[in-house]
């Protein structure tokens, strides 16, 4: 794009980078310890009507005087209610969310990113695996799976966190499987009633056989995990355009231009932060990068 | 004597060196604030220039890897100095820039004051690689899914008065990036500095209406011949090791090649590098606010991916280490950027060489990366 063109595209009316639309906390609902789920309705209606999102994408939320961070969106998309993100409080501006109440506003920006290519993967046996707080960006995708539920074939959700305290959305898990969606969690450390899987999600994700070539693998969590989840779909001869993943980065401003998300050629924000593997396999299991 | 009438943009005139100051003035009657070079602190600094006499002119650059001094020359020519760590981002992506500013009112904030009008400036003395590097941060800020509108606005009212290189500096290597020494386009005007002489290539209908007042002639073949060959000699100068045709692939070609651990051992990660890079754009933005928490406003730094703290997030940080850290800095702009934004990230200025205090010269690092990756 030349300058001059660039001045008549943002004539017509591109982005402003900071602005900020204002959501009011309508519910909190405690998760687990360390996180908590904030559903958000925009203060202006006409934003709220306006306000569409697919699953796997996240917003950029803004408390003042504390910054941004980036925060999946946890809530059905069809459900034009309330825009829920699960929190965990880890920084300072998580930290700040974590004392917001019905009432409160919060700045958002968004949605950005890409998302789970949700209708291309209709006819296929999805795989999702998942740990800790990597269940949330997937929430979208169940859900919506749920109201499709007759587009897809077996539907398969690993979930793993460190205890069973740890374990997001427990309550909504009889719903999920009443729609046919076979849900295996498994616990990093277990406690004197538990009673179900130990060991971490790749460890799970071995017993599992699947059709590979109709097998679609959905994944987001620890890097590590998402590491070893890849390697054995990968053993399972799945394809690497058939695998996808969500990353985490740092991330400042959604839109690819702080910097921070950067892996190799991609802008984590505005690429991602759902990438199919095979864009990612360049790079993915280089240390540090 | 010049028909005036008939100049236009792609010619080339001839002026006296005195008429610098009248094409200064013609600037600041155009309404623009001249900007450029300037001795202050034993190097050359950016700033407001109230005349031509302000140029650094008998002046000339020692650079080497972790190494500038600005000498005397025994000429008194006013370009024949290569710029120091300063470069024109600063006007166009200043390092400081308050985005915004928010007032509490109960539980709701919401935005107060707006954005001054940038002013109008004349950039003087831009050399052929900085112009390359300001057309590379267009292409990061000017993008079709994304306008950075401050940088916007402050880059539609630049004129750029550009100066082609005679006398580089030795960790110049724009000759090899194809940036340099000469400017080929996007410039409003640009001077090659003779004896007696500025020669002057018209590159806008702007830059014509800047020299309808100048005393001027048609530039004489012998001056122009001399102005060639005096490129054509930089040119030779500013030669280096890199292929840039391949040195994308190369360089994102083994990630894990021992060279990387090697120039680890010797950058202090520092950010030297990234703060006197023409083309760095990295950014980070923060909440300045008052005691009261009534008031906050937005400020956008310049960050850096040698920062611990860039790449830190939740789960821990991705780039912990120097070796990862300069890889990336390193990778993405001789490499990743390509895929980017369509061009190399390097325009071959070399002050991450000069200002490097530990003497990492870029022009090697990525010669032996690419010549032992592509073996």
């Amino acid at each position: 794009m030349t300058l001059e063109q660039a001045l008549v595209h943002t004539a017509a009316g591109s982005k402003q980078t900071w602005e900020v639309q204002w959501a009011e906390v309508v519910k909190v609902v405690p998760e687990v310890t360390d996180a908590a789920t904030f559903s958000l309705r925009f203060i202006d209606p006409a934003v709220h009507n306006a306000y569409h999102f697919r699953p796997g994408q996240f917003n950029m939320l803004y408390l003042p005087g504390f910054g941004e961070a980036a925060i999946s969106i946890c809530s059905d998309p069809a459900d034009r209610s309330s825009i829920a993100h699960t929190v965990r409080f880890v920084g300072n501006v998580t930290r700040a969310v974590s004392r917001l109440r019905p009432g409160d506003q919060v700045g958002v920006r968004g949605p950005f990113g890409t998302s789970w290519p949700i209708e291309k993967l209709e006819g296929k046996d999805l795989f999702i695996a998942c740990g800790g707080i990597g269940l949330p960006p997937l929430r979208g995708a169940i859900y919506h799976i749920m109201q499709h539920r007759e587009k897809y074939g077996n539907v398969t959700l690993l979930y793993g966190a460190r205890t069973p305290a740890d374990l997001m959305y427990t309550q909504e898990y009889e719903q999920w499987r009443a729609a046919k969606i076979q849900i295996e969690v498994t616990v990093d450390r277990s406690e004197a009633d538990w009673t179900g899987h130990v060991g971490v999600v790749p460890m799970w994700f071995y017993g599992f056989r699947m059709q590979h070539r109709k097998t679609a693998v959905l994944t987001c969590g620890p890097e590590i995990m998402i590491r070893f989840v890849i390697f054995e779909a990968l053993a399972r001869r799945v394809a690497p355009e058939s695998i996808f993943v969500s990353l985490e980065r740092n991330m400042r401003c959604g839109q690819g231009s702080c910097g921070h998300c950067q892996i190799g050629p991609y802008f984590v924000c505005r690429d991602g932060p759902v990438f199919p593997f095979s864009a990612l396999q360049p790079f993915f299991n280089v240390e540090e990068f | 004597m010049l028909d005036k009438r008939r100049i236009e943009v792609g010619d080339t005139i001839a002026i006296k060196k005195s008429e610098l100051e009248t094409l200064l003035q013609t600037l600041a009657a155009a309404g623009y604030v001249p900007l450029g070079p300037q001795v202050r602190d034993t190097a050359i600094v950016y700033d407001r220039l109230e005349n031509a006499d302000r140029l650094p002119k008998g002046y000339v650059t020692e650079q080497a890897p972790g190494r500038f001094r600005l000498v005397r020359a025994k000429h008194s020519r006013f370009f024949d100095f290569i710029p120091g760590a300063a470069s024109w981002k600063q006007f166009l992506f200043p390092p400081r820039l308050d985005l915004l500013t928010l007032r509490r009112n109960g539980k709701s904030w919401h935005q107060v004051g707006s954005r001054p009008e940038p002013n109008a400036y004349a950039f003087v003395g831009v050399r052929p690689c900085e112009l390359a590097a300001i057309q590379a941060q267009d292409k990061v800020f000017l993008r079709e899914d994304y306008t950075d509108t401050t940088y916007q606005a402050q880059r539609t009212k630049v004129f750029i008065l550009a100066v082609n290189c005679i006398h580089p500096a030795g960790t110049c290597f724009c000759g090899t990036m194809g940036t340099g020494p000469r400017a080929d386009s996007g410039f409003d005007l640009c001077l090659t500095e003779l004896d007696e002489h500025f020669l002057v290539a018209v590159g806008s209908a702007l830059g014509r209406d800047m020299v309808l007042d100048l005393a001027g002639e048609s530039a004489s073949a012998f001056l122009l011949g001399s102005a060639e060959n005096a490129l054509q000699h930089a040119a030779a100068l500013t030669q280096c090791d890199i292929d840039p045709s391949t040195c994308a692939e190369a360089m994102l070609d083994d990630l894990d090649h021992p060279h990387w651990d090697e120039v680890a051992q010797r950058c202090l990660s520092c950010g030297n590098c990234t703060l006197a890079c023409p083309t760095c754009f990295c950014w980070d933005v923060s909440d300045q606010t008052n005691l009261s928490m009534t008031e906050t406003r937005r400020e956008r730094t310049w960050d850096s991916c040698f920062n611990p703290t860039y790449s830190y997030q939740a789960g821990g940080n991705t780039r912990p280490t120097i070796r990862s850290r300069y890889r990336q800095w390193l990778s993405h702009k001789f490499g990743s950027w390509k895929q980017q934004f369509g061009t190399l990230g390097c325009v071959g200025c070399g002050r991450c060489i000069t200002w490097c205090p530990a003497g990492i010269d870029t022009r090697v690092e990525v010669a032996t990366l690419q010549k032992e990756t592509e073996q």
